[in-house]
């Protein structure tokens, strides 16, 4: 019993402040922790321990599914702790019959480690939708594949965990903490299909690159706290707006390694060797959840560092991010049309978006930002549902992923094949599906922001890439299949589509189809959603000259006053 | 003065003898233990110049952990007879060294030597902290300076428990993970599934449908 207080206490941020603030040192003021800004983390990482410690305790009296379902109650509940942080973010003093308690505005917490604003809460609800769909992907493959437990539920909220704190942090080492959270739980999915070679391959290959990646970044951390002797993003900040260093080859190397390791984990050209051969070997679940989850969390890195401690440097990290926006849209785009296999083709795919997403951060606009959400939030929708559906058509063995596996697709699973179609068509940007308005979002953003050359390269890539799905389709449509068993009892070879599954596929298809159609919605929301950096008002326990230090020197930019919604 | 300067020079004397001992040992695990020497030496330095927590974690993890795990490593691969270091394993590999170490060893005689304008050297530009904690905007390096001294390990712990305390316990749930994640991949499955449907190589297609070829 004593283990398990000691896991609950390394889990539970902050629970051994408690005794450190009762210590008989009286100089120590522990800042204060803000628990209601914490608890998305919080439910997401007790729910992964708490789920790792019941089920070693209850083994075997599980009933089929409860991982599962555990899973999508646990995520619902961080998103549900979440939702009264986007009333305080935007003032509102209520939420339906809750009050809710000041400070009202976006706000920094915990001595100004996260920060709370729309957009953390924004990507914390993409997180925790796509950690849902993961479950329900996931439920019927792990028993399919006899690799049924909790560990895979148990790693995929851990790794939610991490995205969270990524996007919520204020300060670039809990960025990295939070990184590495994420990535580590993710190197392991892509490993836990332990009877699959390639699972086990593409496990390594992730692990292997990715710490080199997260190496890189942690290396630009140390080079930027060289040049400006914070890691606060906040102070930093403050401190680039007073004293501009022209230029100052820390600050700039430190950026530079930093953006390597972030691009490597948004799959951006060229950091993107790994992703064919890693979303090709791992579970399709998984590959589901890296596309998805993972990118969103990459992408908040990117741009709470990037946008917001070093918004002032932009003209130095734009050229950079415009060339990999380029050069992302394009490998993606170019590459793909050649893929054979369905799952890597969906990973050229998902690097061609990857550079959309780029060509909206690169803006280093509202309107940039608005369209980088918008855009998540539709493809995290139509990747899960593309891998939902691959996920179903590799049958057991989760080796059929071949173009030629999907031959007459159409006549044997006309549903799926149909959903399949809408998810392709939502990813080529067709119109009425919401891949078409979250690219033109995008090309807006690089628009307005003067970005003509890349606007024109995003249209162009949009129109090759359209060429990686329309061959799946006609895999699926046009030709024979493979087997004139399957031609002539097209039933025998119907895939039997689990609840689920299916639940998670009607899902995202609702979700393509409507924000497709009624975009306007989530664009508001996606608008509203603005990344802010805030100091923390010093605590008034805090004040005077016990050299607590926590931050800065004002409490300017917090709305005092709650508008009434 | 004279007590530094002694220590100085014993510790230095170790860490290049174990520095030597590293190249020259015709046997692995007497390098790996000559590393040991080499760096415990360096954290006697840290001391010797107030860096206390430097030297702890030098001690902790370079010679607790990363050198007990170059051992594990030989020792589970059993590479504990000599070794003919004569023959290179990769070609200009010996040649690639000699000329990093030697460029390495220039850097750091230039930095001691054209140091005109040191602080400026290597960068280009002064680091722009200086006015910051001048402005005392970071006011905890005033605050600790004078309720710890000089002291770095107090004000090590005062941040981790104050402005670092979110990072210090995702740090610990970072470790737990970890943990999960080495169980879950250290267990051995019942039996691998064969590779489906894939040939091992184009060769093994090309042999498979000679063979066939063959048959007819």
């Amino acid at each position: 019993m004593s283990s398990l207080a000691a896991v609950l206490a390394q889990a539970a941020p902050g629970l051994t402040a408690g005794p450190a603030a009762a210590a008989p040192t009286p100089t120590i003021t522990v800042p204060d922790i803000e628990w209601t800004a914490l608890l998305p983390i919080l439910v997401l990482g007790l729910g992964a321990v708490l789920l790792l410690t019941l089920t070693s305790l209850a083994r075997g009296t599980v009933t089929r599914s409860g991982y599962a379902i555990y899973t999508v109650l646990v995520a619902t509940g961080a998103m549900a702790t979440a939702a009264p942080l986007w009333g305080r973010v935007h003032a509102w003093d209520h939420l339906g019959k809750w009050e809710l308690s000041p400070p009202y505005g976006p706000f920094s917490a915990v001595a100004g480690a996260i920060g709370v604003d729309g957009f953390s809460v924004f990507i914390t609800l993409l997180i925790g939708v796509a950690v849902i769909l993961g479950a329900l992907l996931a439920d019927d493959y792990l028993r399919r594949e006899g690799i049924d437990g909790p560990e895979y539920y148990v790693l995929l909220l851990l790794s939610a965990t991490g995205g969270v704190i990524m996007a919520m942090a204020n300060d670039l080492i809990v960025l990295f903490l939070g990184l590495e959270t994420l990535s580590i739980a993710v190197y392991v999915l892509a490993a836990i299909h332990l009877k699959r070679v390639q699972s086990q391959e593409a496990g390594l290959k992730y692990f292997v690159l990715g710490g080199f990646s997260s190496a890189f970044f942690l290396y630009g951390v140390a080079m930027v706290y060289g040049a400006t002797g914070s890691t606060n993003l906040v102070q930093i900040k403050d401190l680039l707006a007073v004293k501009v260093p022209t230029h100052n080859a820390l600050l700039l190397i430190g950026l530079g390694l930093m953006l390597v390791g972030l691009g490597f984990k948004v799959a951006a050209v060229p950091f993107h060797s790994w992703s064919p051969d890693v979303y090709d070997g791992a579970p399709s679940p998984v590959a589901a959840f890296m596309a998805s989850g993972v990118k969103a969390a990459g992408f908040a890195g990117l741009t709470r560092a990037f946008l917001l401690g070093f918004g002032q440097f932009a003209s130095d990290w734009q050229p950079v991010l415009y060339f990999l926006a380029a050069a992302s849209m394009l490998v993606g785009a170019i590459v793909g049309i050649t893929q054979t296999n369905v799952k890597r083709a969906l990973a050229y795919s998902s690097i061609n978006h990857a550079g959309f997403m780029l060509m909206a951060l690169q803006a280093a606009s509202p309107k940039g930002v608005t369209g980088l959400l918008f855009y998540l939030a539709t493809y995290t929708f139509m990747t899960v549902g593309s891998f939902g559906i691959a996920t179903l058509a590799g049958r057991t063995g989760d080796g059929h992923h071949d173009l030629a596996d999907y031959r007459g697709f159409s006549r044997t699973n006309p549903a799926l094949a149909g959903l399949f179609v809408l998810f392709l068509l939502g990813q080529s940007g067709f119109p009425l599906t919401s891949g078409f308005v979250a690219k033109f979002g995008s090309i807006a953003a690089a628009v307005d922001a003067g970005s003509w050359h890349l606007a024109v390269i995003g249209m162009v890539s949009a129109a090759i890439s359209a060429f990686i799905y329309l061959r799946i389709i006609v895999a699926m449509y046009m030709a024979e299949s493979d087997t004139e068993a399957a031609e002539k009892a097209p039933k025998a070879a119907r895939i039997k589509v689990p609840f689920g599954a299916g639940l998670a596929l009607v899902a995202c298809a609702l979700a393509t189809i409507g924000f497709g159609i009624l975009p306007n919605g989530l664009n508001r929301v996606a608008g509203e959603a603005e990344p802010v950096l805030v100091k923390e008002p010093v605590p008034a326990a805090a004040s005077g000259a016990d050299g607590a230090g926590l931050t800065g020197l004002d409490l300017t930019t917090i709305p005092t006053t709650p508008t009434t919604r | 003065m004279a007590v530094n300067y002694v220590v100085f020079f014993i510790c230095a004397l170790i860490c290049l003898l174990g520095a030597t001992g590293v190249v020259f040992s015709r046997n692995p695990v007497h390098a790996a233990l000559s590393l040991v020497a080499t760096l415990f030496g360096i954290a006697v330095l840290f001391v010797q110049q107030s860096a206390h927590f430097l030297a702890a974690v030098q001690v902790i993890v370079y010679t607790g952990a990363i050198v007990v795990l170059i051992l594990f490593v030989m020792m589970l691969l059993g590479v504990d007879q000599e070794e003919d270091i004569d023959e290179e394993p990769l070609l200009g590999v010996r040649a690639a060294g000699t000329i990093v170490a030697t460029i390495l060893l220039l850097g750091l005689l230039a930095v001691f030597f054209l140091q005109s304008n040191r602080s400026t050297l290597v960068t280009g530009e002064r680091s722009v902290t200086a006015p910051l904690s001048v402005d005392a905007s970071l006011d905890s390096t005033k605050g600790v300076a004078e309720t710890a001294g000089p002291d770095n390990m107090a004000t090590l712990g005062r941040l981790l428990f104050t402005r670092y305390v979110f990072a210090f316990e995702v740090t610990a749930a970072l470790l737990t993970i970890a943990v999960v994640g080495a169980v879950v991949l250290a267990r051995r499955p019942d039996r691998l599934q064969p590779v489906p449907d894939e040939p091992e190589s184009m060769d093994d297609d090309f042999m498979a449908a000679l063979e066939s070829e063959a048959g007819h």
